[in-house]
Protein backbone atom coordinates (compact mmCIF):
# COMPACT_ATOMS: atom_id res chain seq x y z
CA UNK A 1 0.00 0.00 0.00
CA UNK A 2 2.64 2.47 1.08
CA UNK A 3 4.96 1.58 -1.81
CA UNK A 4 2.23 2.19 -4.34
CA UNK A 5 1.37 5.56 -2.73
CA UNK A 6 5.00 6.76 -2.84
CA UNK A 7 5.23 5.57 -6.43
CA UNK A 8 2.13 7.49 -7.43
CA UNK A 9 3.36 10.58 -5.55
CA UNK A 10 6.67 10.38 -7.38
CA UNK A 11 4.85 10.06 -10.69
CA UNK A 12 2.77 13.13 -9.83
CA UNK A 13 5.89 15.07 -8.93
CA UNK A 14 7.53 14.13 -12.17
CA UNK A 15 4.47 15.18 -14.13
CA UNK A 16 4.31 18.55 -12.36
CA UNK A 17 8.03 19.17 -12.87
CA UNK A 18 7.56 18.44 -16.53
CA UNK A 19 4.73 20.93 -16.79
CA UNK A 20 6.70 23.62 -14.98
CA UNK A 21 9.71 23.05 -17.19
CA UNK A 22 7.62 23.26 -20.37
CA UNK A 23 5.98 26.45 -19.18
CA UNK A 24 9.37 27.90 -18.34
CA UNK A 25 10.62 27.07 -21.83
CA UNK A 26 7.74 29.00 -23.39
CA UNK A 27 7.39 31.79 -20.87
CA UNK A 28 10.96 32.79 -20.06
CA UNK A 29 11.78 34.07 -23.56
CA UNK A 30 8.63 36.15 -23.40
CA UNK A 31 9.90 38.16 -20.44
CA UNK A 32 11.33 40.56 -23.01
CA UNK A 33 7.81 41.90 -23.41
CA UNK A 34 7.89 43.13 -19.83
CA UNK A 35 10.24 45.91 -20.85
CA UNK A 36 8.78 46.61 -24.30
CA UNK A 37 5.12 45.71 -23.89
CA UNK A 38 4.26 48.27 -21.25
CA UNK A 39 5.91 51.27 -22.83
CA UNK A 40 3.45 54.17 -22.85
CA UNK A 41 2.00 55.54 -26.06
CA UNK A 42 3.87 58.82 -25.71
CA UNK A 43 7.17 57.07 -25.37
CA UNK A 44 6.40 54.97 -28.41
CA UNK A 45 5.68 58.07 -30.48
CA UNK A 46 8.97 59.54 -29.37
CA UNK A 47 10.76 56.37 -30.42
CA UNK A 48 9.13 56.51 -33.84
CA UNK A 49 9.99 60.15 -34.31
CA UNK A 50 13.58 59.40 -33.53
CA UNK A 51 13.61 56.58 -36.05
CA UNK A 52 12.57 58.60 -39.11
CA UNK A 53 14.29 61.53 -40.65
CA UNK A 54 11.86 64.09 -42.07
CA UNK A 55 14.05 64.68 -45.11
CA UNK A 56 14.16 60.99 -46.02
CA UNK A 57 10.42 60.82 -45.38
CA UNK A 58 10.06 63.45 -48.06
CA UNK A 59 12.11 61.49 -50.58
CA UNK A 60 10.21 58.35 -49.68
CA UNK A 61 6.98 60.16 -50.62
CA UNK A 62 8.52 61.15 -53.93
CA UNK A 63 9.73 57.63 -54.61
CA UNK A 64 6.32 56.14 -53.86
CA UNK A 65 4.69 58.33 -56.54
CA UNK A 66 2.82 60.29 -53.89
CA UNK A 67 0.90 63.14 -55.41
CA UNK A 68 1.88 66.58 -54.21
CA UNK A 69 0.66 69.99 -55.23
CA UNK A 70 1.59 71.84 -58.37
CA UNK A 71 0.43 75.21 -59.59
CA UNK A 72 0.80 73.81 -63.12
CA UNK A 73 -2.52 72.12 -63.69
CA UNK A 74 -2.78 69.05 -65.85
CA UNK A 75 -2.66 65.29 -65.94
CA UNK A 76 -0.28 64.03 -63.21
CA UNK A 77 1.68 67.29 -63.10
CA UNK A 78 1.78 66.96 -59.30
CA UNK A 79 3.82 63.76 -59.46
CA UNK A 80 7.61 64.14 -59.33
CA UNK A 81 8.80 60.68 -60.29
CA UNK A 82 6.81 58.02 -62.08
CA UNK A 83 8.87 54.87 -61.79
CA UNK A 84 6.70 52.38 -63.67
CA UNK A 85 7.72 53.90 -66.99
CA UNK A 86 11.11 52.23 -66.65
CA UNK A 87 9.45 48.83 -66.28
CA UNK A 88 7.30 49.54 -69.29
CA UNK A 89 10.35 50.42 -71.33
CA UNK A 90 12.26 47.31 -70.23
CA UNK A 91 9.35 44.99 -70.96
CA UNK A 92 8.45 46.55 -74.31
CA UNK A 93 11.95 46.83 -75.69
CA UNK A 94 13.15 43.61 -74.08
CA UNK A 95 11.21 40.37 -73.71
CA UNK A 96 8.08 41.41 -75.60
CA UNK A 97 9.98 42.61 -78.67
CA UNK A 98 12.27 39.57 -78.62
CA UNK A 99 9.77 36.79 -77.93
CA UNK A 100 7.16 38.50 -80.11
CA UNK A 101 9.42 38.31 -83.14
CA UNK A 102 10.23 34.68 -82.26
CA UNK A 103 6.54 33.86 -82.03
CA UNK A 104 5.76 35.34 -85.45
CA UNK A 105 8.85 33.78 -87.03
CA UNK A 106 8.21 30.39 -85.43
CA UNK A 107 4.59 30.38 -86.61
CA UNK A 108 5.58 31.17 -90.19
CA UNK A 109 8.33 28.55 -90.12
CA UNK A 110 5.99 25.86 -88.78
CA UNK A 111 3.40 26.67 -91.46
CA UNK A 112 6.05 26.58 -94.21
CA UNK A 113 7.41 23.24 -93.01
CA UNK A 114 3.90 21.85 -92.63
CA UNK A 115 2.99 22.89 -96.17
CA UNK A 116 6.11 21.26 -97.57
CA UNK A 117 5.37 18.08 -95.64
CA UNK A 118 1.59 17.80 -95.99
CA UNK A 119 0.85 19.99 -98.96
CA UNK A 120 -2.68 21.09 -99.70
CA UNK A 121 -5.46 19.03 -98.12
CA UNK A 122 -7.26 18.08 -101.30
CA UNK A 123 -10.81 16.93 -101.87
CA UNK A 124 -10.97 13.15 -101.46
CA UNK A 125 -14.00 12.87 -103.77
CA UNK A 126 -14.45 14.74 -107.06
CA UNK A 127 -16.61 17.81 -107.01
CA UNK A 128 -20.31 17.10 -107.47
CA UNK A 129 -21.04 20.47 -109.03
CA UNK A 130 -23.84 20.96 -106.53
CA UNK A 131 -23.32 23.70 -103.98
CA UNK A 132 -24.87 24.61 -100.66
CA UNK A 133 -24.79 27.98 -98.91
CA UNK A 134 -22.20 28.19 -96.13
CA UNK A 135 -22.02 31.92 -95.40
CA UNK A 136 -24.71 34.52 -96.06
CA UNK A 137 -23.83 37.80 -97.74
CA UNK A 138 -23.95 39.66 -94.40
CA UNK A 139 -21.70 37.11 -92.73
CA UNK A 140 -19.19 37.45 -95.54
CA UNK A 141 -19.30 41.25 -95.38
CA UNK A 142 -18.69 41.06 -91.64
CA UNK A 143 -15.82 38.61 -92.05
CA UNK A 144 -14.01 40.56 -94.75
CA UNK A 145 -14.51 43.90 -93.03
CA UNK A 146 -12.98 42.51 -89.84
CA UNK A 147 -10.27 40.71 -91.78
CA UNK A 148 -9.35 43.77 -93.83
CA UNK A 149 -9.21 45.98 -90.75
CA UNK A 150 -7.18 43.34 -88.91
CA UNK A 151 -4.59 43.27 -91.67
CA UNK A 152 -4.31 47.07 -91.87
CA UNK A 153 -4.15 47.43 -88.08
CA UNK A 154 -1.65 44.57 -87.87
CA UNK A 155 0.68 46.13 -90.43
CA UNK A 156 0.46 49.66 -89.02
CA UNK A 157 0.75 48.42 -85.43
CA UNK A 158 3.78 46.19 -85.98
CA UNK A 159 5.33 49.05 -87.99
CA UNK A 160 5.24 51.20 -84.87
CA UNK A 161 6.60 48.34 -82.76
CA UNK A 162 9.32 46.91 -85.02
CA UNK A 163 9.68 49.78 -87.52
CA UNK A 164 12.65 51.35 -85.79
CA UNK A 165 14.53 48.07 -86.01
CA UNK A 166 13.43 46.91 -89.45
CA UNK A 167 12.08 49.81 -91.50
CA UNK A 168 14.35 52.73 -90.55
CA UNK A 169 17.42 50.95 -92.03
CA UNK A 170 15.44 50.54 -95.28
CA UNK A 171 13.57 53.85 -95.63
CA UNK A 172 15.74 56.15 -93.56
CA UNK A 173 14.59 58.28 -90.64
CA UNK A 174 12.58 60.84 -92.59
CA UNK A 175 10.96 58.33 -94.91
CA UNK A 176 9.90 56.06 -92.08
CA UNK A 177 8.68 58.97 -89.98
CA UNK A 178 6.38 60.13 -92.82
CA UNK A 179 4.94 56.62 -93.09
CA UNK A 180 4.72 56.19 -89.29
CA UNK A 181 2.68 59.38 -88.99
CA UNK A 182 0.13 58.00 -91.47
CA UNK A 183 0.32 54.58 -89.79
CA UNK A 184 -0.41 56.10 -86.38
CA UNK A 185 -3.45 58.02 -87.65
CA UNK A 186 -4.73 55.02 -89.62
CA UNK A 187 -4.32 52.78 -86.58
CA UNK A 188 -6.06 55.25 -84.28
CA UNK A 189 -8.99 55.87 -86.61
CA UNK A 190 -9.59 52.31 -87.85
CA UNK A 191 -9.14 50.80 -84.37
CA UNK A 192 -12.64 51.70 -83.13
CA UNK A 193 -14.08 50.47 -86.45
CA UNK A 194 -12.40 47.13 -85.85
CA UNK A 195 -13.90 46.99 -82.37
CA UNK A 196 -17.39 47.36 -83.87
CA UNK A 197 -16.69 44.80 -86.61
CA UNK A 198 -15.21 42.23 -84.24
CA UNK A 199 -17.94 42.62 -81.63
CA UNK A 200 -20.72 42.24 -84.22
CA UNK A 201 -19.01 39.08 -85.50
CA UNK A 202 -18.72 37.68 -81.97
CA UNK A 203 -22.41 38.34 -81.32
CA UNK A 204 -23.56 36.91 -84.66
CA UNK A 205 -21.56 33.67 -84.41
CA UNK A 206 -21.68 33.14 -80.67
CA UNK A 207 -24.34 30.40 -80.78
CA UNK A 208 -22.42 28.30 -83.34
CA UNK A 209 -19.30 28.08 -81.24
CA UNK A 210 -20.03 26.07 -78.13
CA UNK A 211 -17.47 23.28 -77.85
CA UNK A 212 -18.85 19.74 -77.53
CA UNK A 213 -17.84 16.07 -77.76
CA UNK A 214 -17.71 16.12 -81.55
CA UNK A 215 -15.02 18.79 -81.36
CA UNK A 216 -13.05 16.70 -78.87
CA UNK A 217 -13.00 13.84 -81.36
CA UNK A 218 -12.09 16.31 -84.07
CA UNK A 219 -9.07 17.47 -82.06
CA UNK A 220 -8.04 13.88 -81.32
CA UNK A 221 -7.85 13.27 -85.08
CA UNK A 222 -5.91 16.55 -85.56
CA UNK A 223 -8.80 17.88 -87.60
CA UNK A 224 -7.90 15.61 -90.49
CA UNK A 225 -4.80 17.68 -91.17
CA UNK A 226 -2.53 14.79 -90.28
CA UNK A 227 -3.42 11.41 -91.76
CA UNK A 228 -6.28 10.60 -94.10
CA UNK A 229 -9.09 10.34 -91.57
CA UNK A 230 -11.92 12.84 -91.80
CA UNK A 231 -13.28 13.52 -88.34
CA UNK A 232 -16.89 14.62 -88.06
CA UNK A 233 -17.68 18.30 -87.68
CA UNK A 234 -20.72 20.53 -87.47
CA UNK A 235 -20.99 23.82 -89.35
CA UNK A 236 -17.89 24.95 -87.48
CA UNK A 237 -15.15 22.46 -86.61
CA UNK A 238 -13.09 22.46 -83.43
CA UNK A 239 -10.33 24.56 -84.96
CA UNK A 240 -12.73 27.23 -86.16
CA UNK A 241 -14.32 27.31 -82.72
CA UNK A 242 -10.93 27.76 -81.07
CA UNK A 243 -10.19 30.67 -83.40
CA UNK A 244 -13.56 32.15 -82.46
CA UNK A 245 -12.85 31.87 -78.74
CA UNK A 246 -9.37 33.29 -79.21
CA UNK A 247 -10.98 36.34 -80.81
CA UNK A 248 -13.72 36.47 -78.19
CA UNK A 249 -11.16 36.57 -75.35
CA UNK A 250 -7.75 37.74 -76.55
CA UNK A 251 -9.38 39.85 -79.25
CA UNK A 252 -11.67 41.56 -76.76
CA UNK A 253 -8.70 42.32 -74.49
CA UNK A 254 -6.92 43.74 -77.53
CA UNK A 255 -9.90 45.97 -78.33
CA UNK A 256 -10.45 47.23 -74.80
CA UNK A 257 -6.79 48.09 -74.20
CA UNK A 258 -6.68 49.72 -77.63
CA UNK A 259 -9.54 52.01 -76.65
CA UNK A 260 -7.68 53.02 -73.47
CA UNK A 261 -4.70 54.01 -75.61
CA UNK A 262 -6.72 55.68 -78.34
CA UNK A 263 -8.57 58.20 -76.20
CA UNK A 264 -6.18 60.17 -73.98
CA UNK A 265 -8.87 62.80 -73.53
CA UNK A 266 -10.32 60.84 -70.60
CA UNK A 267 -7.25 61.73 -68.52
CA UNK A 268 -6.31 58.13 -67.80
CA UNK A 269 -3.02 57.99 -65.91
CA UNK A 270 0.26 56.67 -67.25
CA UNK A 271 0.25 53.47 -65.20
CA UNK A 272 -3.04 52.39 -66.78
CA UNK A 273 -1.75 53.37 -70.19
CA UNK A 274 1.48 51.40 -69.71
CA UNK A 275 -0.32 48.23 -68.62
CA UNK A 276 -2.83 48.61 -71.46
CA UNK A 277 -0.04 49.07 -73.94
CA UNK A 278 1.76 45.91 -72.82
CA UNK A 279 -1.46 43.85 -72.97
CA UNK A 280 -2.25 45.41 -76.35
CA UNK A 281 1.11 44.42 -77.84
CA UNK A 282 1.10 40.88 -76.40
CA UNK A 283 -2.49 40.11 -77.45
CA UNK A 284 -1.86 41.61 -80.88
CA UNK A 285 1.21 39.46 -81.49
CA UNK A 286 -0.59 36.30 -80.30
CA UNK A 287 -3.58 37.04 -82.54
CA UNK A 288 -1.33 37.76 -85.52
CA UNK A 289 0.27 34.34 -85.01
CA UNK A 290 -3.23 32.76 -84.81
CA UNK A 291 -4.30 34.70 -87.89
CA UNK A 292 -1.39 33.31 -89.92
CA UNK A 293 -2.64 29.82 -89.09
CA UNK A 294 -6.22 30.78 -89.96
CA UNK A 295 -5.20 32.33 -93.27
CA UNK A 296 -3.03 29.32 -94.13
CA UNK A 297 -5.84 26.82 -93.53
CA UNK A 298 -8.37 28.99 -95.29
CA UNK A 299 -6.31 29.51 -98.43
CA UNK A 300 -3.43 27.29 -99.58
CA UNK A 301 -3.88 24.75 -96.80
CA UNK A 302 -7.29 23.40 -97.80
CA UNK A 303 -8.76 22.96 -101.26
CA UNK A 304 -12.12 24.66 -101.58
CA UNK A 305 -12.14 26.43 -98.22
CA UNK A 306 -11.77 29.96 -99.55
CA UNK A 307 -14.74 29.56 -101.92
CA UNK A 308 -17.11 29.43 -98.99
CA UNK A 309 -16.07 32.83 -97.67
CA UNK A 310 -15.76 34.42 -101.12
CA UNK A 311 -18.92 33.20 -102.88
CA UNK A 312 -20.83 31.92 -99.88
CA UNK A 313 -21.33 28.57 -101.66
CA UNK A 314 -19.35 25.36 -101.14
CA UNK A 315 -19.37 22.16 -103.16
CA UNK A 316 -21.26 19.34 -101.46
CA UNK A 317 -18.15 17.15 -101.79
CA UNK A 318 -16.17 19.67 -99.76
CA UNK A 319 -18.98 20.06 -97.24
CA UNK A 320 -19.28 16.30 -96.69
CA UNK A 321 -15.54 15.93 -96.30
CA UNK A 322 -14.96 18.75 -93.83
CA UNK A 323 -18.32 19.42 -92.19
CA UNK A 324 -20.25 16.15 -92.66
CA UNK A 325 -22.83 16.67 -89.91
CA UNK A 326 -23.63 20.16 -91.12
CA UNK A 327 -23.77 19.04 -94.77
CA UNK A 328 -26.19 16.21 -93.92
CA UNK A 329 -28.50 18.52 -92.00
CA UNK A 330 -28.52 21.15 -94.74
CA UNK A 331 -29.14 18.59 -97.49
CA UNK A 332 -31.88 16.97 -95.40
CA UNK A 333 -33.52 20.34 -94.77
CA UNK A 334 -33.43 21.13 -98.47
CA UNK A 335 -34.91 17.77 -99.49
CA UNK A 336 -37.58 18.14 -96.78
CA UNK A 337 -38.64 21.51 -98.09
CA UNK A 338 -38.99 20.26 -101.69
CA UNK B 1 32.89 69.11 -73.41
CA UNK B 2 30.72 69.89 -70.49
CA UNK B 3 27.97 67.54 -69.40
CA UNK B 4 24.94 69.73 -68.74
CA UNK B 5 22.81 68.94 -65.71
CA UNK B 6 19.93 70.42 -63.78
CA UNK B 7 19.88 70.40 -60.00
CA UNK B 8 17.11 71.71 -57.79
CA UNK B 9 18.10 72.39 -54.18
CA UNK B 10 14.91 71.52 -52.29
CA UNK B 11 16.15 73.37 -49.17
CA UNK B 12 16.08 76.59 -51.16
CA UNK B 13 13.09 76.28 -53.48
CA UNK B 14 10.32 78.59 -52.30
CA UNK B 15 7.76 77.49 -54.90
CA UNK B 16 7.55 80.91 -56.54
CA UNK B 17 7.02 79.31 -59.99
CA UNK B 18 9.17 81.99 -61.61
CA UNK B 19 11.13 79.29 -63.46
CA UNK B 20 7.87 78.01 -64.95
CA UNK B 21 6.82 81.47 -66.03
CA UNK B 22 10.23 82.47 -67.36
CA UNK B 23 10.43 79.32 -69.45
CA UNK B 24 6.97 79.77 -70.88
CA UNK B 25 7.69 83.36 -71.79
CA UNK B 26 11.19 82.82 -73.18
CA UNK B 27 10.18 80.03 -75.53
CA UNK B 28 6.62 81.12 -76.33
CA UNK B 29 5.50 77.64 -75.30
CA UNK B 30 2.03 76.79 -76.66
CA UNK B 31 -1.10 76.86 -74.54
CA UNK B 32 -1.50 73.82 -72.29
CA UNK B 33 2.19 72.92 -72.42
CA UNK B 34 4.55 73.61 -69.53
CA UNK B 35 8.12 72.55 -70.01
CA UNK B 36 8.85 73.06 -66.33
CA UNK B 37 6.71 72.74 -63.22
CA UNK B 38 7.12 73.03 -59.46
CA UNK B 39 5.81 70.18 -57.28
CA UNK B 40 5.28 70.59 -53.54
CA UNK B 41 5.07 67.64 -51.19
CA UNK B 42 3.27 67.88 -47.84
CA UNK B 43 1.85 71.18 -49.00
CA UNK B 44 0.85 73.32 -46.03
CA UNK B 45 2.36 70.92 -43.49
CA UNK B 46 5.52 71.31 -41.45
CA UNK B 47 8.47 70.15 -43.53
CA UNK B 48 6.84 70.91 -46.88
CA UNK B 49 9.34 70.92 -49.68
CA UNK B 50 9.25 71.92 -53.31
CA UNK B 51 11.15 70.85 -56.39
CA UNK B 52 11.21 72.39 -59.82
CA UNK B 53 11.27 69.67 -62.47
CA UNK B 54 11.62 69.56 -66.23
CA UNK B 55 13.35 67.24 -68.67
CA UNK B 56 16.49 66.08 -66.85
CA UNK B 57 18.41 65.25 -70.07
CA UNK B 58 19.16 61.69 -68.97
CA UNK B 59 22.24 59.74 -69.93
CA UNK B 60 20.37 56.63 -71.06
CA UNK B 61 17.21 58.52 -71.89
CA UNK B 62 14.06 56.36 -71.73
CA UNK B 63 12.29 58.61 -74.26
CA UNK B 64 15.08 58.00 -76.73
CA UNK B 65 14.92 54.24 -76.15
CA UNK B 66 11.20 53.86 -76.84
CA UNK B 67 10.68 56.41 -79.65
CA UNK B 68 9.33 54.41 -82.62
CA UNK B 69 10.75 56.88 -85.15
CA UNK B 70 14.05 57.42 -83.31
CA UNK B 71 13.75 61.22 -83.35
CA UNK B 72 15.83 61.93 -80.23
CA UNK B 73 19.51 62.76 -80.14
CA UNK B 74 21.99 63.78 -77.44
CA UNK B 75 24.21 66.78 -78.10
CA UNK B 76 27.89 66.94 -77.19
CA UNK B 77 26.81 68.85 -74.07
CA UNK B 78 24.69 65.90 -72.93
CA UNK B 79 21.44 67.69 -73.78
CA UNK B 80 18.65 65.41 -75.04
CA UNK B 81 16.85 67.04 -77.99
CA UNK B 82 14.33 65.81 -80.53
CA UNK B 83 13.36 66.50 -84.11
CA UNK B 84 9.78 67.75 -84.28
CA UNK B 85 9.64 67.16 -88.04
CA UNK B 86 10.03 63.44 -87.36
CA UNK B 87 7.89 63.21 -84.22
CA UNK B 88 4.55 61.49 -84.84
CA UNK B 89 2.97 62.30 -81.47
CA UNK B 90 2.51 58.70 -80.35
CA UNK B 91 3.05 59.47 -76.65
CA UNK B 92 5.54 56.68 -75.92
CA UNK B 93 8.19 59.08 -74.57
CA UNK B 94 5.65 60.32 -72.04
CA UNK B 95 4.86 56.73 -70.97
CA UNK B 96 8.55 56.01 -70.41
CA UNK B 97 9.76 59.28 -68.88
CA UNK B 98 10.17 59.18 -65.07
CA UNK B 99 9.87 62.98 -64.82
CA UNK B 100 6.74 63.53 -66.90
CA UNK B 101 8.67 65.89 -69.16
CA UNK B 102 7.19 65.25 -72.64
CA UNK B 103 4.06 67.29 -73.37
CA UNK B 104 1.72 67.34 -76.32
CA UNK B 105 -0.38 70.17 -77.67
CA UNK B 106 -3.81 68.76 -78.42
CA UNK B 107 -4.38 68.28 -82.13
CA UNK B 108 -7.88 67.38 -83.20
CA UNK B 109 -10.63 65.54 -81.37
CA UNK B 110 -10.43 62.99 -78.54
CA UNK B 111 -7.21 64.39 -77.12
CA UNK B 112 -5.20 63.41 -80.21
CA UNK B 113 -1.58 64.33 -79.62
CA UNK B 114 0.35 66.79 -81.72
CA UNK B 115 4.12 66.92 -81.90
CA UNK B 116 5.86 66.44 -78.58
CA UNK B 117 7.32 69.45 -76.79
CA UNK B 118 9.76 69.39 -73.91
CA UNK B 119 12.53 71.34 -72.22
CA UNK B 120 15.49 71.83 -74.57
CA UNK B 121 17.92 73.02 -71.87
CA UNK B 122 17.54 76.28 -73.85
CA UNK B 123 19.51 74.61 -76.63
CA UNK B 124 17.01 74.85 -79.51
CA UNK B 125 16.67 71.96 -81.91
CA UNK B 126 18.20 70.38 -84.99
CA UNK B 127 17.55 73.47 -87.14
CA UNK B 128 20.25 76.05 -87.77
CA UNK B 129 21.14 78.03 -84.63
CA UNK B 130 19.05 81.21 -84.18
CA UNK B 131 17.02 80.47 -87.31
CA UNK B 132 13.35 81.40 -87.47
CA UNK B 133 12.37 77.71 -87.73
CA UNK B 134 14.29 76.84 -84.59
CA UNK B 135 12.62 79.67 -82.67
CA UNK B 136 9.16 78.63 -83.87
CA UNK B 137 9.53 74.94 -83.05
CA UNK B 138 11.83 74.78 -80.06
CA UNK B 139 12.15 78.27 -78.65
CA UNK B 140 15.31 80.25 -78.06
CA UNK B 141 18.77 78.76 -78.25
CA UNK B 142 20.50 80.39 -75.28
CA UNK B 143 23.30 77.83 -75.19
CA UNK B 144 24.40 78.92 -78.66
CA UNK B 145 24.49 82.49 -77.32
CA UNK B 146 26.82 81.34 -74.55
CA UNK B 147 24.10 81.59 -71.90
CA UNK B 148 22.64 78.99 -69.57
CA UNK B 149 18.94 78.01 -69.23
CA UNK B 150 16.80 80.96 -68.21
CA UNK B 151 14.89 79.13 -65.49
CA UNK B 152 18.08 78.63 -63.48
CA UNK B 153 19.61 81.98 -64.45
CA UNK B 154 16.75 83.94 -62.95
CA UNK B 155 15.97 81.69 -59.95
CA UNK B 156 15.73 84.16 -57.07
CA UNK B 157 17.07 81.80 -54.38
CA UNK B 158 19.51 80.07 -56.74
CA UNK B 159 17.77 76.84 -55.85
CA UNK B 160 17.66 75.69 -59.46
CA UNK B 161 21.12 75.21 -60.88
CA UNK B 162 21.88 74.44 -64.51
CA UNK B 163 25.16 74.01 -66.30
CA UNK B 164 28.24 71.84 -66.39
CA UNK B 165 27.56 68.95 -64.02
CA UNK B 166 30.95 69.26 -62.31
CA UNK B 167 30.49 72.94 -61.52
CA UNK B 168 26.88 72.40 -60.43
CA UNK B 169 27.89 69.66 -58.00
CA UNK B 170 30.78 71.77 -56.65
CA UNK B 171 28.41 74.63 -55.86
CA UNK B 172 25.96 72.25 -54.26
CA UNK B 173 28.63 70.42 -52.26
CA UNK B 174 29.84 73.72 -50.79
CA UNK B 175 26.31 74.55 -49.76
CA UNK B 176 25.83 71.19 -48.11
CA UNK B 177 29.08 71.46 -46.16
CA UNK B 178 27.97 74.81 -44.74
CA UNK B 179 24.48 73.53 -44.13
CA UNK B 180 25.53 70.33 -42.35
CA UNK B 181 23.30 67.74 -43.90
CA UNK B 182 23.00 65.05 -46.43
CA UNK B 183 23.23 65.96 -50.08
CA UNK B 184 20.05 65.45 -52.05
CA UNK B 185 20.95 65.58 -55.68
CA UNK B 186 17.36 65.14 -56.70
CA UNK B 187 16.80 62.86 -59.66
CA UNK B 188 20.49 62.35 -60.38
CA UNK B 189 20.45 58.62 -59.64
CA UNK B 190 17.61 58.19 -62.08
CA UNK B 191 18.88 60.53 -64.74
CA UNK B 192 22.65 60.41 -64.88
CA UNK B 193 25.12 57.57 -65.19
CA UNK B 194 28.26 59.66 -65.80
Amino acid sequence: MSTTSTLSRRKKMMAWTGVVMLMAIFLLPMTGYISTGFVTVAEEQQVQEQQTNPRSDYWRLVRENTKGYSAVKGRETNELIQASGQNWRQLRNGPIATYGSWLIGFTLAVLAVFYMWRGKVELSHPRTGQTIERWTLNERRMHWLTAGLFVILGITGTSLFYGRLVLIPIFGHNGFSAYAEIAKWTHNILGPAFVVALFSMIVAWFKNNFLNKIDLEWFKAFGGMIGDKHPSAEKLNGGEKMWFWALATIGVALCLTGLVLDFPNFDQEREIIQVSHLIHVITALVLIAFAFGHIYIGTIGTEGALEGMVTGQVDTAWAEQHHDLWAKSVIKKESDSH
Amino acid sequence: MARMKFLCDEERCIECNACVTACKNEHEVPWGVNRRRVVTMDDGLPGEKSISVACMHCTDAPCQAVCPVDCFYTTDDGVVLHDKDMCIGCGYCLYACPFGAPQYPQEGAFGARGKMDKCTFCAGGPEEDHSHEELEKYGRNRLAEGKLPLCAEMCSTKSLLAGDGDIVSDIFRNRVIRREGEANTWGWNTAYKD
